[in-house]
């Protein structure tokens, strides 16, 4: 194990850390064959490529890495995680940095992903089950008028054809639920 | 008649009725047992996962358990709550300390999880070899000829489930084998394992529709009259955002997209009502009109 100072944990190590459960190879194995950012469908709307974010944590960048965009843009559609030669996977490694970046609150506030992340979570925590009417907020506003225009016909389209639930549904045992929820993680700390 | 601990998923309740009810229709219609789940909740989709692994575990986890409890495999319909159990089932078997910190946690809902569930997708079910026979045989002039793009989606295949080669999620051809043996002529779709862009058609609309349309395009370029789906994510993001991508991409596409279990039933003689065909937003309605006369006339 590589440490910058003794008994303090690099930036990588901090990451690799929250891959505990995942069974990918170490980031150090990464040889920047960008691989990973060739097969990435959603690449070009990233600040960074997934070989550049590897390369950077690898170096220690953590400023850099935290204002990236690049794990709020991935897809979770794991075509890096499949294809690379070294059996890092990218797609869980995206998911470790939107964690770390919600828990140290340090998202640009102008980004609709963590918002969205945040309601969805709490929905979940109070019926059990999704309801995508309650996410508007999170992004209605982003599109301008032709945005909520268009959000707007397609809603009326779908509530007349009868996708569009006007009351969220909910699960029968919502309280044991959450009692479940509560014996891994505090409940204050999610919702 | 085989039975299996159906997981609908949250879609299926509302934006993907049709995918819910098509899928029941062609279940009975191939003998297959579809049993819902007592009291299922959300797999967390991708929130859950961006939030905290355990917490995604636990939310998959309980679902576990409640098929367990009814002692039967899973399937699910949608890609993302497919991949999440999976993998959640997986970690639980491979990894002693998590199965008991979750059953700790399942306690709380008077739950136990053993690590015996087997987690299938919908397509799965009907893809098995003596399945293809049996809608082979069953399969009537409904959609003979038509061509459909295979759209699997992502997670269907990925990440890779153990022992599965990579070749077999480069290039698999089990959507493909369904459709022709459902009478219908699957186009070659290279686009066919390319990402919908999912949650990003919320969080990042410029860069979803262009992935869309991408989709779409290659749809078009291959011949497709219609594309076919196994996961209600795509299919939102196909149909229901198709008008918006036109508008974002100044493109014009009038593409009607299909679950897979739709055209299956088309196949098998069920009604278009009992299949949910009506529902789109991109009408498929002079599309199947158009097969009836064909049918009618050969």
């Amino acid at each position: 194990m590589v440490t910058t100072t003794a008994g303090k944990l690099s930036f990588r190590e901090e990451v690799e850390n929250l891959l505990h459960a995942e069974d990918g190879a170490s980031l150090v194995r990464c040889i920047q064959c960008a691989t990973c950012s060739a097969v990435c469908p959603v690449v070009e709307f990233m600040d960074h490529t997934p070989r550049q974010l590897i390369g950077l944590i690898n170096a220690g960048m953590k400023d850099e890495v935290m204002s990236s965009n690049t794990f709020w843009t991935c897809a979770s559609c794991y075509a890096c995680t499949e294809k690379c030669p070294e059996g890092i996977r990218p797609a869980d490694v995206m998911y470790a940095l939107t964690r770390y970046s919600l828990w140290n609150d340090s998202f640009d506030r102008d980004w609709v992903a963590p918002d969205f992340t945040r309601r969805f979570t709490r929905t979940i925590l109070r019926t059990g089950k999704s309801y995508e009417p309650g996410y508007a907020p999170a992004f209605i506003f982003e599109g301008g008028f032709g945005g909520i225009v268009s959000e707007m016909q397609m809603g009326l389209k779908l509530l007349a054809k009868g996708r569009l639930p006007l009351v969220p549904a909910r699960i029968k045992r919502i309280r044991k639920l959450r009692a479940m929820v509560a014996r891994v993680l505090p409940l204050d700390g999610i919702e | 008649m085989t039975r299996y601990a159906y997981y609908p998923g949250c879609s299926l309740e509302t934006m993907a009725a049709s995918y819910h009810v098509s899928s029941i229709e062609v279940a009975h219609k191939l003998g297959v047992e579809l049993e819902e789940m007592e009291d299922w909740n959300c797999c967390g989709a991708t929130a859950y996962s961006h939030v905290d692994e355990l917490l995604a575990t636990v939310l998959c986890s309980r679902n576990l358990a409640i098929a367990e409890r009814q002692g039967l495999d899973i399937v699910a319909p949608c890609n993302a709550c497919f991949k999440n159990l999976r993998t959640t089932a997986l970690a639980l078997q491979q990894d002693a300390d998590l199965a008991e910190h979750m059953n700790f946690a399942l306690e709380a809902d008077d739950l136990q999880y053993g690590g015996g569930v087997e987690v299938n997708h919908l397509m799965d079910v009907f893809v098995q070899e003596e399945m293809l026979e049996t809608i082979r045989s069953k399969a009537g002039d409904r959609i003979r000829g038509l061509r459909v793009a295979p759209y699997y989606g992502c997670q269907i295949v990925r990440p890779r489930r153990p022992g599965v080669e990579l070749t077999e999620v480069d290039n698999p051809q089990y959507f493909e084998e369904l459709l022709a043996a459902a009478g219908a002529e699957p186009v070659p779709y290279p686009y066919k394992l390319r990402c919908c862009g999912a949650a990003l058609m919320v969080t990042n609309r410029r860069a979803a529709a262009e992935m869309v349309r991408d989709l779409l395009q290659s749809a078009v370029d291959e011949g497709a009259e219609v594309i076919a789906t196994a996961c209600p994510l795509c299919q939102t993001n196909l149909e229901c955002y198709q008008a918006d991508v036109n508008r974002l991409c100044g493109t014009d596409f009038n593409m009607p997209i299909l679950y897979f279990t739709q055209l299956l039933g088309l196949a098998l003689g069920v009604g278009v009502r009992r299949l949910g065909v009506g529902k789109e937003l991109v009408s498929a309605k002079a599309l199947l009109a158009g097969r009836a006369e064909k049918a009618a006339a050969q």
